[in-house]
C-alpha cells in the first residue's frame, strides 16, 4: 500500500471505530441527559460539549498528560501491562471517542426527547420490559438521530488534527492522518499531494452530507416502511 | 372473605391534589370511571395500571399486583390499557402493532389471538396500512385488537371514544359492546360521557376531587332518588329490555323487561329479539292513583312507590317506584305528593309519556 493510501485507510479505520464505540457509549449518556430530572445533569451536559469550545490543543495537553506515564490514566494502562497511550494507535482512538462525544451525544439527546412518553407507556402495557422499549420503540423512533449522530461524528473524526498531533504524532501506518499528512505536505511544498488529499476530502465530506439530508429529509417526511 | 373482583386501596399525594380510594369492584362487566375532568378518575386508571407509582394495594381476581411491600411494574401486569388519544406505533404497520403484544406474551397466557380480533374489529382489510393512513376510528379500533391480543386479565380504558368525531363515536360503540357481551374478563372505563356511560356500563363509580363519591349497579345507582349521578342534568333510569314485537302501522314497538313491557317509538324499527337498553327520564313519568285509559299515555305500569326524595329546588320531589323488579323514577311537584297522599308501599299507576333507546 502506497504511503497516501495507508494514511487515508488509517484516517477511515479511526473514524469507523470511533463511530462505532461512541454510538455505543453516548447512547445511554444521551438517554439519560434527555430523560433525567437528577441536579447532575447539567454538569454532565457541559462536560460533554467541552470539545466542542476547547482547543484540540488543550484536550490533546491534558490528555497526553493524563496518559502518560506520570498520569493517572497512563500508571493503570502500564499496571496492566499494555504500555502507554500516546503514540499509538489505541491513544489516538481514546482521544477522537473524547474529542467527537458531543458529536455523538447532541444529536442523539435532541431526538430522545422528541420520543414521545406516551409510546413508552403503550410499550410498557404490551409486555416489553424497560429494555426492550428502548430497543423496539426509542432506536426505531429515533432513527433520524442515529444516522445523523454516526454521520457527524465520523466525519468530525477525520478532520481532527490539534488532539492528533499532541497526543499521536505523525507515524505512519500508526498514528499519520490525513489532516497531519496534509499539513506536512503543505509544510514541505508538495502542493498536488496535499491537493490531493485535501480536495479527496472535501468531495467525501460533501457526498457524506448530501447524503444525510436527502436520507433524513426522506425519513421525516414520513415514508416509513410497512 | 371472597377475593374475587377488583380490590384497590390507594392513598396518595401529587402535586395538586389527593388520591384516596378504597374500592371493590366487579370481577366480570364494565366498571365506569365517572366525573368531571380533574376528579381524578384517569389518575386511578393509571394506579392500577402501574403507570403512575402510588402507594396502596390492588388485587385482580384473587392475584396480588401490589400490597405495602412490593409492586409489579407495569409490563408484568396481566392487563390491557386502550389510552385516549390515538397511540398506535408510527414504525409499524397495523400488523406489526397487532402482534407487538401478541409477541410478548407467552404462549401459555394466550387466549385471544390475531385472527379473532381481526375478525372481531373488522381489521383485515387494515394489515398492511401504516397508522398515519388510517381514519381516526379505525386506529383506536386497532389500539383496541393490540390491547386485547395480550390476553389481558384486566382492560383499562381511558375515554377510548373521546377523541373521536360523533361517526367515528358511532362506529366503535357497538364494537364496545360486543367485547363486553364476549370477554370474560372486567372492563373499567373511564368516562366523562353520561351516553356512554349509560350505552355501556354494568357498574358505576362516581369520582370527584379524588374520591369515590358513590358507586353501585348501573341500574339501582341510577334509580337512586336523591340522584347521586345526575348523569346529566335530568335524571333518567336504564331498563334493560328485549325488543318482543314490531306495529309497523303505528310504528311503534313493545319491548319487555324484568316486571312489564313497554311501547314506544324508534325510527330504526329495531328487530325483535334484540337486547336494548332503554332510558326514561324522570320528567316523563307521572303517577296516577288508578289507571286511567282516557288519555295519550301509551305506556300504563301497576307500580308501587318505594321511597322519595325532596330536590334541590323546592317544591320538587323525586319518587322512586318499582314495577315488578325493575326501578324508575318520577320527578313530580312535592304538592303532587301531598295531594295523593303518596307513601312508600302504596300501589299506583305509572304513566310513562317518552321512551329511548339509548345509543
Amino acid at each position: 500500500m502506497s504511503p497516501e493510501w495507508q494514511t487515508v485507510w488509517l484516517t477511515l479505520k479511526l473514524a469507523g471505530i470511533t463511530t462505532a464505540l461512541l454510538l455505543v457509549i453516548g447512547t445511554p449518556i444521551a438517554w439519560w441527559l434527555a430523560r433525567s430530572s437528577h441536579w447532575l445533569r447539567q454538569p454532565v451536559a457541559a462536560i460533554v460539549a467541552l470539545p466542542l469550545v476547547l482547543p484540540p490543543t488543550v484536550l490533546g495537553f491534558y490528555l497526553l498528560l493524563l496518559m502518560g506515564p506520570e498520569g493517572i490514566v497512563g500508571t493503570l494502562t502500564e499496571t496492566l501491562g499494555l504500555g502507554t497511550l500516546p503514540f499509538t494507535f489505541a491513544g489516538l482512538v481514546v482521544a477522537s471517542v473524547i474529542y467527537s462525544l458531543p458529536f455523538t451525544v447532541q444529536p442523539l439527546q435532541n431526538v430522545f426527547s422528541t420520543v414521545n412518553e406516551r409510546m413508552l407507556e403503550v410499550a410498557a402495557t404490551l409486555r416489553a420490559s424497560p429494555l426492550d422499549r428502548f430497543f423496539s420503540v426509542v432506536i426505531p423512533l429515533a432513527r433520524p438521530g442515529f444516522l445523523t449522530a454516526a454521520v457527524l461524528t465520523f466525519a468530525h473524526t477525520l478532520g481532527e488534527f490539534g488532539v492528533v498531533l499532541m497526543i499521536g504524532g505523525n507515524i505512519p501506518g500508526e498514528t499519520r492522518l490525513l489532516s497531519v499528512a496534509i499539513y506536512d505536505h503543505v509544510e514541505t511544498l508538495e502542493y498536488g499531494k496535499a491537493h490531493l488529499l485535501a480536495g479527496g476530502m472535501l468531495v467525501f465530506s460533501f457526498l457524506v452530507l448530501l447524503a444525510l439530508y436527502l436520507i433524513n429529509g426522506r425519513l421525516n417526511s414520513g415514508n416509513l416502511k410497512p | 372473605m371472597t377475593d374475587t373482583g377488583i380490590l384497590a386501596r390507594f392513598n396518595t399525594g401529587f402535586d395538586d391534589f389527593r388520591l384516596e380510594v378504597d374500592l371493590r369492584l366487579p370481577g366480570t362487566g364494565v366498571t365506569a370511571l365517572f366525573g368531571h375532568s380533574g376528579c381524578g378518575k384517569t389518575t386511578l386508571l393509571r394506579c392500577i395500571a402501574g403507570l403512575q407509582p402510588c402507594a396502596g394495594r390492588l388485587s385482580v381476581n384473587g392475584d396480588v399486583w401490589q400490597d405495602d411491600t412490593a409492586s409489579l411494574p407495569v409490563h408484568k401486569r396481566p392487563l390491557a390499557y386502550v389510552f385516549q388519544e390515538t397511540s398506535l406505533f408510527p414504525h409499524l404497520s397495523v400488523n406489526g402493532n397487532l402482534k407487538f403484544g401478541y409477541r410478548r406474551t407467552p404462549v401459555q397466557q394466550r387466549r385471544i389471538h390475531p385472527q379473532q380480533v381481526i375478525d372481531w374489529l373488522g381489521l383485515a382489510h387494515l394489515l398492511g396500512r401504516t397508522p398515519e393512513r388510517l381514519s381516526g376510528g379505525e386506529r383506536q379500533r386497532v389500539a383496541i385488537g393490540r390491547a386485547l391480543l395480550t390476553s389481558p386479565r384486566l382492560l383499562l380504558m381511558d375515554e377510548p371514544l373521546s377523541a373521536l368525531d360523533q361517526a367515528s363515536k358511532r362506529e366503535i360503540l357497538p364494537y364496545l359492546e360486543t367485547l363486553r357481551d364476549t370477554l370474560d374478563i372486567p372492563i373499567v372505563y373511564v368516562s366523562h360521557s353520561a351516553a356512554e356511560v349509560a350505552r355501556l356500563a354494568d357498574y358505576i363509580v362516581m369520582m370527584d376531587r379524588g374520591r369515590v363519591l358513590a358507586q353501585g349497579g348501573l341500574q339501582e345507582t341510577l334509580a337512586r332518588p336523591d340522584q347521586p349521578f345526575a348523569l346529566e342534568h335530568d335524571a333518567a333510569v336504564i331498563v334493560p329490555a328485549i325488543i318482543r314485537e314490531r306495529d309497523d302501522q303505528w310504528h311503534l314497538c313493545r319491548a319487555e323487561f324484568e316486571g312489564g313491557s313497554l311501547w314506544f317509538r324508534d325510527d330504526r324499527q329495531p328487530e325483535t329479539g334484540t337486547a336494548v337498553r332503554l332510558q326514561i327520564l324522570a320528567r316523563d313519568v307521572s303517577i296516577a292513583l288508578a289507571a286511567n285509559h282516557d288519555q295519550s299515555f301509551q305506556n300504563l305500569l301497576p307500580a308501587r312507590v318505594t321511597d322519595m326524595a325532596a330536590e334541590q329546588r323546592p317544591g320538587m320531589t323525586t319518587v322512586r317506584l318499582h314495577a315488578g323488579q325493575t326501578a324508575f323514577l318520577s320527578r313530580i311537584t312535592s304538592r303532587a305528593v301531598h295531594q295523593l297522599g303518596l307513601a312508600p308501599g302504596m300501589a299506583v299507576c305509572l304513566q310513562i309519556k317518552s321512551v329511548a333507546i339509548v345509543e
